[in-house]
């Protein structure tokens, strides 16, 4: 597990609309927990056990697996001061990591930035659904957007092999004679190119990939085997991106939480697969979080914004264990009705800046943060 | 009328609306450029359809829930407008002006908001300035709800006069607080309940209430402030006064519309630190600001009418917004008479472009210029444009196939198809190299047969083809 910083990417998978984190990590241990939680709740001898205290969800089985193998880190407890309850707003915060006022770069942007800082691969940052996260964006850094991998390019209504090459041949030649005039053609043509030139690349990862591992036919499995096919085509891509949804289960929740998290370990669990398979388990690192987690006090179908939640962080290179500590439970203890926040997620993006990519912890984290042990230290650079 | 009139035409009504089609500049130049103008700036009927209409189609447009629905029903104004520059300087004020849902999270004050800068976007800047310190959204943005007497919250003083109005440099910090003392007191009615509500916002997020503008005599410190060198018990009014009257204020504006219609400045923050691209401009523009007592109509007649707007070395130089591009676009299809849901659609395709009207990414505003190009962004742009305007199911594209069967005895030649192609999309120039190109491509195809006014398969495929790319050129991405 000493892989060169280098070689090292980050997939950063956001689960949209606030997870709820007790329902996560289950603190089956806790009386309390049972007390807040009448309707809302997992059973005993239904969870997960990782110690006397905390279990997963049932439907973790998968990211189970990985934790007893020792690559799962879950970090508990995690927030920022004066948590916010919008979904909105708390997601601008986690994607720019500026509580305070409004933000106006994502972190990793941001990161992308300091990895390249004179952009010369368009696809150093790739994301995985339409239009780009605030996370991603920073002013002079290009990420490719790709909605469906197979079709990404330009011109993708022009079905016609033959017309759609003649298509993309001119446009070659016009973008490229832009260059040579005004600074506006210039930048344009470039980016043309840049643009082409990243979606042909990208157009190769499905047909270089080659895996026993067969993804279930969800959107966030079809986007972790997305991930897998641009990863193994080696196209120099640091940074992904994927969302899953919508995490917002103010009723129906123990259903629709059982089927997100079981569609969401299900493909973690095929993406790990796929990078052993792969070879490749040590130098990808996943980043799971959700805006905020959920009210202590379900409302007899299921739970309303809260604050305090829990991020996972998975892979061969990660130092599997607890993290943060588990949010009391105690009324005394609680923020407003909610979880209170002990691990700043701050925090994490600054040890995944320095430790895992080699980059400036205080530019990505927008501050100086303690950082936490989940990764493991090597002989890398 | 010459080409080259029919050319600066195109120029005017991309930058003082969305682009024209063909049909459309024939019709204006039949005016001539000054009465074209002088149409532009008369707003007093402004719509195709009537407010009352539209909300029929897009019910929701006053959902306390969903920041989309008023943007979806904006862009369906823009769309379908006969006071296109109205709907720009909607486009104008809310950059400068920028309030965003990721922080006021109540979509009515924010699509009122854009209502109001409308109703105000061409009269006197003062009241303008009024309206928007009362504006619920903006009270909300700026955190002018906690600015009280004795205690007071500067954000939205400075923002006023940093942002809105005079630009860094041209005030001090104690005008700050002199301006934030002068707000106290102007806050939302029943603060009290509406703060509590929204700290229960998960609880109730169905049950959201709009806010209005309430001035609490109790909360407002009417002590003696000096403000920009003049000294008296100021009210927010009374500031609002004093700015409106700073030399600043005129340049800042001025600049704003410049950037915004003629050519791209540099960005705001660099303006006190670098020139204005064409300094004769801004005194020009300026002289009007105070000639006319702050009406913004007359600064942008004197804009339109101006050498400094005509001339060509200003053509092209703009980067047309997402907002500008999914419009215009729509527009040369003239495929939205009526709303639809497919509006919705439209509006996704701008974000993804990397626009979310009512939703800015800072309270600078949107970055504009040459940082809407990305190569994401730019993959989108292009595609957009093309699968629209490659459609020739659409009324402009079954134009654009008439003009084709009309103009010709059955056969186009390539360079005709390239020709009237572009002249068809908003009688569009591009660069030498660009237009061979564009022929050797249509030359592929052969030359056309028209049978009648229809098109073959094959037929149809080239003139969809050229169309597709001309939408794809670096040309097309200007202004």
């Amino acid at each position: 597990m000493a892989s060169a910083k280098s070689d090292r990417s980050l997939v950063v998978l956001q689960l949209s609309g606030g997870n709820d984190a007790l329902n996560t990590v289950v603190p089956y241990g806790n009386g309390l927990y049972y007390d807040w939680r009448p309707d809302v709740r997992i059973e005993q001898d239904k969870v997960l056990k990782l110690d006397d205290q905390l279990g997963f969800n049932p439907s973790m089985a998968p990211i189970k697996e990985l934790w007893d193998e020792g690559n799962v880190a879950v970090i508990n407890g995690v927030g920022y001061p004066s948590p916010n309850r919008s979904h909105f707003r708390s997601m601008d915060i986690w994607h720019t990591a500026e509580p305070d006022g409004i933000g106006d770069s994502g972190w990793l942007g941001r990161t992308i930035r300091e990895l390249d800082p004179k952009a010369e691969n368009p696809l150093i940052g790739v994301n995985f659904g339409r239009g780009l996260p605030r996370a991603l964006s920073c002013k002079g850094v290009s990420v490719a957007s790709v909605g469906d991998l197979e079709t990404y390019g330009l011109l993708p209504d022009i079905k016609e092999q033959n017309a759609r090459d003649l298509a993309l041949k001119a446009f070659s030649q016009i973008y490229g004679s832009a260059m040579a005039h005004d600074t506006i053609s210039e930048f344009i043509g470039q980016t043309g190119i840049d643009a082409l030139r990243g979606a042909d690349i990208l157009r190769t990862a499905p047909r270089k990939y080659s895996s026993s591992v067969e993804y279930a036919d969800t959107p966030i499995a079809q986007s972790m085997k997305s991930i897998a096919q641009v990863m193994t085509a080696d196209l120099g891509t640091r940074i992904y991106y994927a969302q899953n949804g919508s995490f917002d289960t103010h009723a129906a929740e123990l259903e629709t939480h059982a089927k997100l998290w079981s569609d969401t370990s299900n493909a973690l669990g095929d993406f790990m697969d796929d990078m052993k398979e792969h070879d490749m388990e040590d130098d990808v690192l996943i980043l799971v979080f959700s805006e905020f987690g959920r009210r202590i006090r379900d409302n007899s179908a299921g739970t309303d914004h809260g604050s305090g939640g829990v991020s996972f962080a998975i892979g061969g290179s990660v130092n599997g264990g607890l993290y943060g500590e588990y949010p009391s439970l105690e009324e005394r203890d609680h923020l407003e009705g909610d979880l209170h926040f002990n691990t700043d997620f701050r925090s994490i993006y600054s040890t995944i800046a320095e430790r895992w990519l080699g980059a400036d912890p205080v530019s990505v984290a927008n501050g100086q943060y303690d950082q936490l042990d989940f990764i493991f230290e090597t002989n890398g650079s | 009328m010459s080409n080259q009139d029919i050319q600066l035409l195109a120029h005017l009504m991309r930058r003082a609306g969305f682009g024209a089609t063909r049909e459309e500049l024939a019709e204006r130049s039949r005016d001539g450029y000054e009465a074209t103008v002088s149409r532009l700036l008369d707003t007093s009927n402004p719509v195709s359809m009537s407010e009352h209409l539209i909300r029929r189609f897009h019910p929701d447009e006053s959902s306390m829930l969903l920041g989309s629905s008023g943007i979806d029903a904006w862009l369906y104004r823009m769309t379908t407008t006969n006071a296109p520059l109205l709907e720009k300087m909607g486009l104008f004020w809310h950059g400068i002006f920028a309030t965003g849902y990721a922080k006021v999270i109540n979509a009515k004050p924010l699509s009122d908001q854009i209502r109001m800068f409308k109703r105000y976007a061409m009269g006197s800047f003062r009241t303008l300035l009024l309206e928007l310190s009362k504006d619920p959204a903006m009270i909300i943005w700026l955190d002018n709800q906690q600015n009280h007497k004795g205690a007071i919250n500067e954000n939205f003083g400075r923002e006023l006069l940093e942002l809105f109005s005079m630009g860094v440099g041209n005030f001090t910090e104690n005008d700050v607080k002199e301006c934030a003392r002068a707000f106290t007191g102007w806050t939302i009615g029943n603060r009290e309940y509406m703060e509590l509500r929204s700290s229960r916002d998960s609880d109730w997020p169905y049950g959201r209430i709009s806010w209005h503008f309430e001035y609490r005599p109790e909360d407002h410190d009417d002590g003696e402030k000096e403000f920009l060198g003049q000294t008296g018990n100021f009210n927010g009014e009374d500031i609002v006064d004093i700015i409106c009257r700073q030399p600043a204020t005129a340049r800042f504006i001025s600049r704003h519309l410049y950037h915004f219609f003629v050519a791209d400045e540099p960005p705001v923050p660099q303006w006190p630190y670098q020139p204005p691209r064409d300094p004769e401009a801004i005194e020009t523009l300026s002289q009007s600001y105070f000639d006319s007592n702050y009406d913004i109509r007359s600064m942008l007649r004197t804009l339109f009418n101006s050498d400094f707007f005509k001339s060509q070395s200003c053509w092209h130089e703009k980067v047309k917004s997402p907002a500008e591009l999914v419009t215009g676009v729509l527009r040369l299809t003239e495929d939205f008479e009526r709303p639809r849901y497919e509006t919705v659609a439209k509006r996704l395709r701008m974000e993804f472009m990397g626009q979310r009207l009512s939703n800015p990414p800072s309270v600078e505003g949107y970055d504009g210029g040459l940082t809407w190009i990305d190569t994401g962004a730019l993959v989108e742009r292009m595609n957009f444009a093309s699968e629209e305007l490659g459609n020739t199911m659409t009324p402009g594209s079954q134009a654009l196939i008439r003009r084709l069967a009309a103009d010709n005895g059955g056969t186009v030649t390539p360079e005709r198809l390239v020709d009237v192609c572009l002249d068809h999309l908003g009688a569009l120039s591009v660069q030498e190299e660009t237009r061979s190109r564009l022929v050797e491509y249509a030359a592929e195809g052969g030359d056309i047969q028209m049978d009648g006014h229809t098109l073959g398969e094959k037929a149809r495929q080239s003139v969809a083809g050229v169309v597709q790319l001309i939408a794809a050129t670096p040309e097309f991405q200007r202004a």
